[in-house]
């Protein structure tokens, strides 16, 4: 089917070469000229990242409260606490949790050279990162000498990690869902939109946690 | 039946159309449709269903928020009814207050904002040369949130302590008063059921960015796109990105309500303050979520009806986004009286002034497109010139509030109540109706009863006047919102506006009684019974389960009215 796309009528600012001078892994969030999309992984990419970016959004309202509260309130402690410590323990599990980043992305690239057996078990690493991570954080909440209902921090540390620990637990349950996926058989062998929306996923929660990490734990007064 | 199939013939066939108006007749609402298979695909069960249709989606959702409509305006008759007298006889004010919450917060939310995505979900990927959506699975989960949302929301009435109070703002203290002490209380029920909504709207977003980004047809550039598709661009754009605070913020709220928290309690050194710029952040780009598709739908049917390509397509077009970018720097006007620190006033006095610049391109895009136009006054024209005019005054009472001076005498005034209503009201339901009237031949296949399409038009015209023009008096002379009485000077226009209120409750009968008529018996029509230009035109009515025989190419400028190129435009010129 014949696909003209530009008449005597268009503005100067040609979005198809504009997109075509991005790099190639950017170009694959974009589509290019007027044309139907045929490519479902393009428009589901696209889909999936104009979601997370809206619910990167949320967390940033959260941040917001938190800063807002926090430079406003000369009593922001409890009396007798002095908040979250950035202790090693804390600083090992947002290395592996910022490590398995690294786990997922290796295990879609498995995926896409067709070495099925390799990507279900980095994949499988990356959710035993993940609930590693989920555990050390419910022990590091049991060994805190403060509650959400202990002042303005202590009601907006649970909510920040709180809310953080969901997503990273929303992860997971996707990442084991593909795993089970790739069970049957031929299921990845044209298209594995799942898994890039689920890596991609995985590295939203990831940037919300160095953001998290940073105000929460980094910020001393 | 034969006898019900007569008086609804006799309904319809009652009020003759008055061929005076139309200057030489050149639209005629033909009825060649013998010549096409007419036949609907669909039936009746499959408004019911999980369809994943994207015109039977955009029905369900626009009968569905019809409903609320309806049921918000119940709402708003009753408090109308109380305001008749200045004392508070008709209700208790615990109720009165529920009232006024839940006919603010269905109407916002059950009625104009999921209407226009229902509008949108029939209409863009028609006028896109689309299939269906991007996602059409999930559009179908984003319409079946809200039947469940809504009722979730009107069984607070039926709860201990009653419905939410707090007004459609839910501003905390007084939102987190709960004097049962149940955590299931009717302000918990409306976080919930307000959660619900917006995750229905995210949803809608996603599919409908992601449709007009990667499935327009070939041809089909932004800049041919039908200004209608550019302003659910920027509606859905700003949905996207602000819906994520009022999230923020009712989350916040909900935990202070039930888990014991203190973000907003200033007792406990909490700041109320944070939730308000949370909620306007995202409530005042709200406003134009609702406000963008009626100025869309005004730049389809103005110079359809006119004859003449819209004026400065591209400005308005540009327009759309300009409006869009700027309402997100405006929300502070909502805190003016807030304790603002008067550097932050002056700032957002002025960015809030600024929003009218793209909104002034409009009005006088849509002047110049009817100026020497040769109009044709059929409902949807009418709704539509209503619509623009009442606007012009909606708008400058809104720049008149974005100047702190004058703000701080009205802020929570009725003033304040008639602006908003001038706009949502007198400004989006009316495109509302327009759209309905303009797309209901090519939805249905059958067209409605022009004459009482009319008298529809003169009664929600001059109830809507009514209505809301004496709330602009009462606020300069200082009758605060949200009350059950008030000072007995006050009563003569609180009169006027409660008869008006009346007046627009019985306008909906006959627009009820048109819509069901026609569709079960209204004459068949063709295609393009407007001879209008869009790709939605170009296909049967209603049509086809994929919208087009075969994916249309276009290489055509939009609103091509006056083109001499396009023969069809030619001949119904004269």
């Amino acid at each position: 089917m014949p696909n003209p796309t530009h008449h005597i009528d268009e503005s100067p600012i040609r979005f198809d070469r504009l997109v075509q001078s991005l790099p190639n892994w950017l170009q694959r969030f974009l589509p290019i000229g007027g044309g139907i999309a045929h490519d479902h992984h393009g428009k589901g990419m696209f889909g999936v990242t104009v979601f997370l970016l809206s619910e990167s959004l949320v967390f940033l309202s959260f941040f917001f409260t938190y800063i807002a509260l926090r430079l406003t309130h000369p009593n922001w402690l409890p009396p007798g606490v002095k908040g979250p410590e950035l202790s090693q323990f804390i600083i090992f599990n947002t290395v592996v949790l910022l490590s398995s980043s690294f786990v997922i992305q290796a295990a879609e690239n498995a995926l896409k050279r067709h070495k099925i057996i390799k990507f279900r078990w980095l994949l499988a690493l990356t959710s035993g990162m993940g609930i590693y991570f989920l555990v050390a954080q419910a022990i590091e909440w049991s060994n805190l000498n403060f509650r959400l209902t202990d002042g303005l921090m202590g009601g907006t540390f649970y909510l920040l990690t709180g809310f953080h620990g969901l997503h990273v637990l929303a992860g997971i349950l996707l990442q084991l869902l593909m795993v089970s996926r790739s069970f049957i058989r031929g299921n990845y062998n044209s298209s594995h939109f799942g898994v890039s929306a689920t890596t991609l996923f995985w590295h939203f929660v990831d940037v919300i946690w160095v953001v998290l990490f940073s105000l929460v734990y980094l910020w001393r007064t | 039946m034969i006898q019900v199939k007569l008086i609804v013939n006799g309904f319809l066939k009652l009020l003759p159309v008055n061929k005076k108006y139309m200057t030489n007749n050149p639209i005629q609402i033909t009825d060649d449709s013998e010549d096409r298979n007419s036949k609907p695909d669909t039936n009746w069960r499959e408004y019911f269903s999980f369809s994943t249709d994207h015109k039977v989606i955009g029905v369900q959702y626009m009968v569905t928020t019809f409903i609320f409509f309806l049921i918000g305006g119940l709402l708003a008759m009753i408090i109308r009814g109380e305001l008749l007298t200045p004392e508070s006889d008709l209700v208790d004010r615990s109720l009165y207050n529920g009232l006024f919450t839940l006919h603010g917060t269905v109407m916002i939310f059950l009625w104009i904002i999921p209407f226009n995505a229902g509008l949108a979900n029939y209409l863009v990927p028609l006028m896109i040369g689309a299939k269906d959506m991007a996602f059409p699975v999930l559009n179908a989960i984003a319409f079946w949130i809200i039947p469940p949302a809504g009722i979730l929301l009107l069984s607070s009435f039926l709860v201990q302590g009653g419905p939410a109070q707090a007004g459609w703002w839910s501003y905390p203290p007084i939102s987190l008063q709960n004097p049962t002490g149940y955590p299931i209380n009717g302000e918990s029920i409306w976080i919930l059921s307000v959660m619900l909504l917006g995750i229905s709207s995210i949803m809608g977003g996603v599919n409908f960015i992601t449709t007009i980004v990667w499935m327009r047809a070939p041809g089909m550039t932004f800049f041919r796109m039908p200004i209608f598709v550019w302003t659910v661009l920027s509606a859905q754009l700003l949905q996207l990105i602000c819906l994520p605070s009022l999230t923020g913020a009712i989350v916040l709220l909900f935990f202070d309500l039930t888990f014991g928290t203190n973000f907003f309690k200033p007792l406990e050194n909490g700041d109320p303050i944070i939730y308000q710029h949370l909620f306007w952040f995202y409530s005042h780009p709200a406003v134009y979520v609702m406000a963008l598709p009626a100025f869309g739908i005004f730049s389809e049917i103005l110079p359809a009806f006119s004859r003449n390509p819209l004026f400065g397509y591209r400005s308005v077009a540009i327009a759309s986004f300009g409006i869009g970018v700027v309402s997100i720097f405006v929300w502070v006007h909502h805190l003016f009286a807030s304790a603002t620190p008067n550097w932050m006033r002056m700032l957002f006095m002025v960015s809030s002034m600024l929003v009218g610049v793209p909104t002034g391109v409009k009005v006088f895009a849509w002047t110049a497109t009817v100026w020497n136009g040769r109009l044709h006054l059929f409902t949807p024209m009418l709704f539509a010139l209503g619509g623009v005019v009442m606007f012009v005054f909606g708008g400058i009472t809104g720049i008149m509030l974005s100047s702190v001076p004058f703000d701080i005498h009205v802020n929570n005034t009725y003033f304040v109540v008639g602006h908003f209503h001038y706009i949502v009201h007198n400004t989006i339901t009316m495109a509302i109706f327009a759209a309905i009237y303009f797309w209901f031949p090519k939805i249905t296949g059958k067209m409605y009863a022009e004459g009482w399409g009319k008298v529809h038009f003169f009664l929600t015209f001059i109830g809507a006047n009514l209505t809301f023009f004496p709330m602009h008096p009462l606020g300069l002379h200082g009758m605060v919102r949200r009350v059950s009485s008030y000072d007995p000077q006050f009563q003569g226009w609180n009169i006027i506006a409660s008869l008006g209120g009346f007046l627009l409750g019985i306008s909906t009968l006959p627009f009820i009684a048109n819509m069901v008529g026609s569709l079960l018996l209204g004459k068949k029509v063709s295609d393009n019974p407007w001879h209008a230009t869009g790709l939605e035109w170009k296909t049967s009515s209603p049509p086809p389960r994929e919208n087009f025989e075969e994916i249309p190419v276009v290489n055509e400028p939009p609103y091509h009215y006056n083109s001499k190129a396009i023969p069809e435009a030619a001949v119904t010129q004269e």
